[in-house]
């Protein structure tokens, strides 16, 4: 494949999100919607507000992430005792109980994965806003990897909600979702719409730039 | 004028070559997948499509798992399940469970289907357009296979206070989830969008 050394932006082309058919980029554009002749989809040369928009998104899944950890995740109350879960202490208690590869698995999925992609999205954001993009490649790369492991933090969520379900009234324990349930399924919806907000071609634009 | 394409992860232009049956085509620069190309396309989406809707019933109308201890038998599906934590008012957990695991890989399989359906007979139906947008939207938001993985998690959690009985619903989801992937893995994206090109 032999590729023109230009970017759509730098032709002025547009390329549509939804199908991606490249169209001449419409004078329209930016002011008020332009719409992809192909697919009806609308035309944007870039996601719009890109980078404010994922602050926003990310600082707010920090802020949840606090309450979804120190919070209990679930309460157990079994025959006069009241036990409340955290997300740490479940994991504890998996290590506790030798089934530590279950203790890994949460661990990963709820604790370590936001915790990564908060990293992940602010080094992003502050490359592409500072311009210190050395290695475009790799940034890409390290956003390929946010937008596909963002989903499984969902994992302690279905565990939970699960849970309630099966332990229900008439059994001698019951189990309850807490409050940082709720946080926690925050989190991970407003990480999701982080990274999809994100438009990776902003890494790019630095190189092309700096280049021209 | 040869048709481009631009990377939708660094916007660099490539000239679509003449591509193989079986194929993927790289971005030079950053090396995303620019697109793919599939074999029999139409055919293998629907038939993997429809083996997903039969799963899909099976394993929304039976018991994932049930309980026992002693006496006491307790058991409860993906539906069920979500109805109950609607009784315990947590409303947003088993609306966000609903959407995920429920209704998102429902419309998925429909809207394939009503993609596919008219390709495969040339006909021509409306809002086509739209609905493979709306799929495309959808996709990262349709999240059985981590549901599955909290199944076997629960089951490990529960283990020690009762027998854990998995229903059928679990070897229906096991199996939905691989079959719902290839068919989505068969969507050859690039023909559809050529295919709808001429609809209004």
């Amino acid at each position: 494949m032999k590729p023109i050394r230009s970017s759509a932006l730098q032709l002025g082309l547009v390329s549509c999100h939804d199908c991606h058919l490249l169209s001449r980029r419409p004078k329209t554009l930016g002011h008020g919607a332009a719409h992809c002749p192909r697919c009806g989809g609308e035309l944007h040369q870039r996601k719009s507000n890109s980078i404010a928009r994922t602050w926003a998104l990310v600082l707010a899944a920090m802020v949840f992430y606090i309450p979804a950890n120190v919070l209990p995740m679930t309460i157990t109350s079994a025959v006069g005792t009241v036990s409340a879960d955290t997300i740490m202490s479940g994991v504890i208690y998996f290590m506790q109980h030798g089934s530590w590869e279950i203790a890994l698995v949460i661990f990963t999925a709820s604790v370590f994965v936001p915790f990564l992609k908060f990293i992940i999205l602010i080094y992003l954001l502050l490359s592409v806003q500072f311009k210190w993009v050395k290695q475009p490649k790799n940034l890409t790369r390290l956003y390929r990897f946010t937008e596909a492991v963002g989903r499984w933090s969902m994992l302690d969520i279905y565990v939970v909600t699960i849970l309630v379900a099966l332990v229900k009234l008439g059994f001698l324990a019951n189990i309850e979702a807490g409050p940082a349930a709720l946080y926690f399924a925050l989190v991970v919806v407003t990480t999701m719409i982080a990274a999809e907000s994100f438009d990776p071609r902003l890494i790019w634009d630095v190189v092309e730039k700096k280049h021209e | 004028m040869m048709q481009q394409i631009a990377c939708h992860e660094c916007d660099l232009i490539h000239d679509i070559p003449p591509m193989p049956a079986r194929a993927a085509a790289r971005c030079v620069r950053c090396g995303a997948v620019l697109f793919r190309t599939r074999a029999n396309s139409i055919d293998r989406t629907l038939a993997w499509t429809i083996a997903g809707l039969v799963l899909y019933v099976v394993g929304v109308s039976f018991p994932f798992l049930a309980m026992k201890n002693g006496p006491i038998y307790n058991e409860t599906g993906l539906l069920t399940g979500i109805q109950l934590l609607f009784e315990q008012g947590i409303i947003p957990l088993a609306t966000l469970v609903f959407l995920t695991c429920v209704l998102i890989p429902l419309i998925q399989m429909l809207g394939l289907l009503y993609i596919f359906v008219p390709l495969k007979l040339n006909i021509r139906v409306q809002y086509a357009k739209p609905v493979f947008r709306l799929f495309k939207h959808v996709k990262p938001w349709s999240m059985m296979e981590i549901y599955m993985l909290g199944i076997l998690v629960s089951i490990v959690k529960l283990g020690k206070m009762a027998t854990i009985i998995p229903g059928l619903a679990v070897i229906a989801f096991g199996l939905l989830i691989f079959v719902l992937n290839f068919a989505l893995s068969s969507v050859d994206t690039h023909m559809v969008w050529e295919r709808l090109e001429g609809d209004s």
